[in-house]
C-alpha cells in the first residue's frame, strides 16, 4: 500500500493495469450477460424473472463490500495518514450508492411479479435502504465543507461510525420482520443453488467486481489530478 | 470530575433557560400530537395502535431538532477552544455535553410522553414500560445526536445534514424502543427489548466520546 503513496508511481502502475482491466471487464460482462440472459435456464417457479437476480445479487454484495472498503480506507487514513486513502473512500461512495440503488431497483422490479408488491418493509430491504442513507450522508459531508482537509477528517468519522452501525441495523431488523430469502450461496452445507444458475451468477460477480475496480481506479486518478490542480492554483495565488 | 460536573451543570442551565427552555420541548410534542389525528383520522383503535410509535417519533424529532445547540453556540463564541485547552480531556467534555442534553431535553420528555399518550388513546397498561424504554433510549438518541452535532458544528445550516447523518443510527433504537411496548410480545418480549435497548445505549456511550471529540478536533486544529 505504501508503494502507492507516491502519485507518480500510482499513475504509472494504474496506467499499466487499467487497459487490461477494462478488456477483462468487457469480456466478463459479455460472457456473463450471455450466460445470464440467454444460456441459463428459466427457473421452474420464478420463470424468466430469475434473470433479474444475476444483476441484483452482485450489486447488493458490492454495495455492502464498498461500504466496508470505504471504512477500511478511512481507518487507514486515520491511522497511517496514507495520502490516497481519503480520496479512495471519497470516490468509492458514489459507486457504492449506485450499486445500492441498482440492488434496490432490481429487487423492486422482481418483487412486483413475485411478491405482488414493489416494496415491503422487510429486514433485508430495510437494512439496504439504511445503507443507501449512509452513503448519501457520507457524500453530503464531502460536499458540505469548502476545505477538503476538514471534509476528509469529518468524512472519516462518518464512515467509521456507519460501519459499526451496519451490523447493528442488520441484526435489529432481522429480529423485526423478514420476508426476503436467507443467504443461499455462502451457507453451511454448500450452495443451495443449481450449478446452471450458480455459474452465470459467479461470472456476473466477477464482471461487476472488475467494473468497480476499474471505475474506482479511474475516479481515483481523477481525484488525485483535481487535488494537484487545486494545489497548483493555490501556489500561483500565493506568489501574486 | 469537578470540571465534568461543572460543564454538565452549565449546559443543563443553558438548556433549561435558553430557547424556550424545557417547556418548548413539551409544546413541540403536543403540537406533533395534534397533527397526527388530523393526518391519519381520529379512529380510536388506529390511534391506540400507532401511539407508541408516534411518541417515539416525536421524541426522536425533538432530540434531533435540538442537537444543533449542543456544540454550535460554544463553537461560535470560542467556548470550545477554551474547553479544548482545559485539563479535562475533550472526550469527557463532549460526554458531559451530551449528558446535559439528555437531562434537559430527552429525559423530561421521556417521562412526560406516555401521559401525553392519553390524547392518542394509548393503552394505559403500556405506559410504564413506554416511559422506561423512552428514558433509556433517549440517552442513546442524545449521544448519537451529539455526534451529528459535532460533525456539523461549523456549518451555518447543518440541520438537514445532521438529520441525514443521524437517522440511520436511530433505526435500531427505534426498533427496540417500539417493540418493548408491542402487546403481542408480552412482558417477556418487553424485558428482552429493554435489555437490547440498554446495550445500544451502552454502545453509544462508548462510541460517542471518541467520535464527537475527533469531529471537533477536525475543526479546532
Amino acid at each position: 500500500m505504501q508503494v502507492l503513496a507516491n502519485p507518480h508511481r500510482f499513475f504509472s502502475i494504474s496506467n499499466r493495469i487499467l487497459p487490461f482491466g477494462w478488456v477483462a471487464t468487457a469480456l466478463a460482462f459479455a460472457y456473463g450477460l450471455y450466460l445470464a440472459l440467454v444460456a441459463s435456464p428459466a427457473d421452474y417457479q420464478q420463470g424468466e424473472t430469475v434473470r433479474i437476480m444475476y444483476v441484483h445479487v452482485p450489486s447488493a454484495t458490492l454495495a455492502l463490500f464498498i461500504y466496508v472498503f470505504m471504512a477500511i480506507a478511512s481507518a487507514m487514513a486515520l491511522i497511517f495518514r496514507h495520502p490516497l486513502a481519503d480520496s479512495a473512500a471519497k470516490v468509492a461512495a458514489p459507486l457504492g450508492a449506485g450499486f445500492c440503488f441498482l440492488a434496490l431497483a432490481t429487487g423492486s422490479l422482481w418483487g412486483k411479479p413475485m411478491w405482488g408488491t414493489w416494496w415491503v418493509w422487510d429486514a433485508r430491504l430495510t437494512s439496504m435502504f439504511v445503507l443507501m442513507l449512509l452513503y448519501l450522508g457520507y457524500m453530503a459531508v464531502w460536499r458540505a465543507f469548502d476545505d477538503p482537509q476538514r471534509a476528509a477528517s469529518l468524512a472519516r468519522i462518518v464512515a467509521l461510525v456507519g460501519v459499526i452501525n451496519i451490523p447493528i441495523v442488520k441484526f435489529s431488523v432481522d429480529w423485526w420482520n423478514t420476508l426476503h430469502q436467507p443467504a443461499s450461496i455462502l451457507r453451511k452445507g454448500g450452495p443451495a443453488i443449481d450449478a446452471s444458475i450458480l455459474w452465470p451468477l459467479a461470472m456476473m460477480f466477477v464482471a461487476s467486481g472488475l467494473f468497480f475496480f476499474c471505475t474506482h481506479l479511474m475516479l481515483l486518478k481523477n481525484e488525485v489530478r483535481a487535488r494537484k490542480l487545486r494545489a497548483e492554483k493555490l501556489k500561483t495565488m500565493d506568489t501574486r | 470530575m469537578k470540571a465534568f460536573l461543572a460543564i454538565l451543570k452549565r449546559d443543563i442551565y443553558l438548556g433549561l433557560r435558553q430557547g424556550g427552555g424545557a417547556g418548548a420541548g413539551l409544546a413541540f410534542m403536543l403540537s406533533v400530537l395534534v397533527l397526527i389525528p388530523i393526518a391519519v383520522g381520529p379512529d380510536q383503535n388506529l390511534l391506540q395502535r400507532l401511539a407508541p410509535g408516534i411518541m417515539w417519533l416525536a421524541l426522536l424529532l425533538a432530540v434531533l431538532l435540538t442537537s444543533e445547540k449542543i456544540f454550535q453556540q460554544d463553537f461560535e463564541d470560542g467556548t470550545l477552544d477554551a474547553l479544548m485547552g482545559a485539563s479535562l480531556p475533550l472526550e469527557m467534555t463532549v460526554l458531559a455535553k451530551a449528558l446535559a442534553h439528555w437531562l434537559s431535553v430527552g429525559l423530561p420528555l421521556a417521562i412526560m410522553a406516555p401521559m401525553l399518550g392519553i390524547l392518542l388513546n394509548i393503552d394505559t397498561s403500556a405506559m410504564a414500560v413506554l416511559s422506561l424504554a423512552m428514558a433509556l433510549g433517549s440517552l442513546a438518541l442524545s449521544l448519537l445526536a451529539s455526534i451529528g452535532g459535532a460533525i456539523t458544528a461549523g456549518l451555518r445550516r447543518g440541520g438537514l445534514l445532521v438529520a441525514l447523518l443521524v437517522m440511520p443510527l436511530y433505526v435500531p433504537v427505534l426498533i427496540f424502543g417500539v417493540s418493548a411496548t408491542l402487546a403481542e410480545n408480552g412482558p417477556e418480549g418487553a424485558s428482552g427489548s429493554l435489555i437490547v435497548l440498554s446495550a445500544l445505549t451502552l454502545i453509544s456511550t462508548a462510541l460517542q466520546p471518541f467520535a464527537a471529540a475527533a469531529a471537533l478536533r477536525a475543526y479546532l486544529k
